[in-house]
């Protein structure tokens, strides 16, 4: 890609410069802490899910601006919908992040996020765009969460593309 | 010719020659100059990372490998004789390139960082104990930092770090406060990776001898870009990296004193650092074969010492004289951007720019100059506690080698005006 406008289009750059859901929520049931010791990105979760929905969702920490808007824009996508439904967004927004859904011929529910289709060929990129997803995935899992005590931690490092339900064995 | 004469005119009508790169000529042996990347000619500003490789040095892994290559220090035969002249002669070409009083004290490593993995296995384990003070600097690169935490971990060692100002100069008067009885060694950059920064090496060294502290520096960063005495410096141990000075990868070097390198102890244990081997004792080889386990990589260090014939052709006093201008130059423009901070300012400075731009992450920038062909480095540069220190998680480093010119500084300039306008 030689035009960077077709990534850094005015949605991210407006996410990165106002991020919405921006802080914590108190007394959120589920916490997960993301890291991409590469570029410094850092991503703090904390999630009420109620009755198998996520009620409230808010995150904060410091990135690039890939990172943070498209923990921006998950905040939105996924409030209200279910866990399942959210794991599935999980799923299709890696698999566009690294090439392997085909967006024009394959069902997804990714929407407005269809604009982070770009980082695919920007391979060092893809851990920038996806690390909001997999912290979510491991907010999800009260399993992996219990795994790395109350608090799970993922990290990117050295995984181009980490699978999801593996993060907490990178560290 | 790479190098012209030129006589230049001075205020009062003073003639003095001088020696110019030929740019266009120095450019001409890179072929990966002419590369295009997203459509647009390379721009390669990542040189403190790894610099490219010219066709004489390319030409000469070529030879060896069609013509020359066998196993060394072993068999009789035509080739494995061949190999072994030209790996030492490869030796010597080091020896004389920094300096060193003898070959026997240059020693082949993978890189830089096994050459401070060496010294603090061979040295460090053996002369550095419980309550020892290990002395580091602020600057240092994660290679200069992490061996001698293992090693204080293991010997209950201490690590003192010396501090530095905010334009990246390290503090002189605490670095001298540092050394009590206890302190042992001394671990430091010559350059500094992520800023630049030029360290007053031979001041340092000298009080550290006046302490009877010997002294490590990690020189990657300085051996392509300005002459080398490591007699003259004084240093008991000198690391460089052939990658970082237009050879391959896979090779490095470690000076280090005789004296000091016959009562250390070996790193890795294997063939070729051996002079016999029972399974009751094993007596080693001399130095520096005792440091050299194994099958070296022999072609990677043939091709070290024609980078080096490459350097020494070009002079490495010109080589510093051009990567100043560059350094100048580019430090004029950039600091005449509105939003954008040069992060080092050291009086004394290699050809490194690190830069942030206000309100861009670094690697937002590093991929949209991407976009227009232009290659910086973005990150912590391997230098985390140098981050810490200007609170910043990364920055952009723009790092200048010879083949560059004035021109790429403006794309590079180009470029970062562009970054703030998308994200304005």
């Amino acid at each position: 890609m030689s035009d960077m406008r077709q990534l850094y289009q005015e949605v991210i750059l407006d996410h990165n410069r106002k991020p919405r859901n921006f802080g914590s929520i108190l007394g959120a049931n589920r916490h997960a802490e993301g890291h991409n010791p590469l570029c410094g990105d850092h991503i703090k979760l904390s999630v009420n899910v109620l009755d198998d929905k996520i009620e409230t969702i808010a995150f904060e920490g410091d990135g690039c601006a890939i990172c943070k808007a498209s923990a921006s824009m998950m905040t939105g996508a996924v409030k209200g919908k279910t866990v399942q439904d959210a794991e599935i967004m999980v799923e299709e927004f890696r698999g566009m992040a690294t090439g392997t859904l085909d967006l024009d011929n394959q069902a997804n529910h990714l929407g407005k996020l269809k604009v982070f289709v770009g980082v695919k060929d920007l391979p060092s990129r893809v851990k920038c765009a996806i690390l909001p997803w997999h912290t979510l995935h491991a907010a999800l899992n009260p399993v992996l969460s219990l795994v790395e005590g109350a608090e799970s931690s993922i990290s990117t490092e050295g995984e181009a593309d980490p699978v999801p339900g593996t993060g907490i064995g990178e560290e | 010719m790479k190098v012209e004469r030129m006589t230049v005119e001075g205020m009062n009508g003073e003639r003095t020659d001088i020696d110019r790169i030929n740019i266009d000529q120095v450019r001409a042996d890179f072929p990966i100059l002419n590369l295009k990347v997203s459509g647009k000619p390379l721009v390669y500003l990542d040189n403190a990372a790894s610099s490219q490789m010219p066709q004489p040095v390319i030409d000469r892994i070529v030879r060896y490998q069609s013509q020359e290559h066998a196993n060394i220090h072993r068999a009789v035969h035509y080739l494995s004789e061949l190999a072994t002249k030209e790996f030492e002669a490869a030796r010597i070409k080091v020896q004389h390139f920094l300096k060193a009083k003898e070959s026997r004290e240059i020693i082949f490593t993978r890189g830089t960082t096994e050459a401070i993995n060496l010294v603090m296995h061979g040295y460090g384990r053996a002369f550095i104990g419980k309550g020892d003070e290990i002395i580091l600097s602020a600057l240092e690169h994660h290679s200069n930092i992490v061996p001698w935490q293992m090693l204080a971990q293991e010997k209950g060692a201490v690590l003192r770090v010396i501090p530095m100002n905010d334009a990246g100069e390290l503090l002189i008067d605490e670095f001298e406060a540092l050394f009590n009885a206890k302190t042992k060694f001394l671990a430091l950059s010559h350059v500094s990776n992520a800023l630049g920064t030029v360290n007053p090496v031979k001041a340092m060294i000298a009080f550290a001898h006046r302490h009877g502290v010997p002294v490590l520096l990690d020189g990657a960063q300085a051996a392509p870009h300005q002459s080398l005495d490591v007699q003259d410096m004084d240093c008991d141990f000198y690391a460089f990296s052939g990658h970082k000075m237009c050879g391959p990868t896979g090779i490095g070097v470690l000076y280090g004193k005789a004296q000091l390198l016959e009562k250390m102890q070996p790193y890795q244990g294997g063939g070729d650092m051996i002079l016999s081997v029972t399974f009751e004792k094993t007596t080693y080889n001399v130095i520096p074969y005792k440091f050299e386990a194994g099958t070296p990589p022999i072609m990677a260090a043939i091709a070290l010492g024609a980078a080096i014939d490459y350097l020494n052709g070009i002079g490495l006093s010109n080589i510093e004289a051009y990567e100043k201008e560059l350094l100048d130059y580019a430090t004029e423009k950039v600091s005449a951007l509105n939003g954008v901070r040069i992060i080092g300012t050291a009086a004394k400075k290699a050809a490194v720019l690190s830069f942030e731009i206000n309100g861009v992450h670094p690697h937002d920038v590093g991929t949209i100059l991407n976009g227009d062909g232009i290659a910086i480095r973005t990150g912590h540069h391997c230098a985390q506690p140098v981050m810490q220190r200007f609170h910043v998680p990364a920055t952009a480093r723009a790092s200048f080698a010879f083949y560059n010119t004035k021109r790429e500084i403006d794309k590079l300039v180009d470029g970062i005006r562009k970054v703030q306008e998308m994200f304005s």
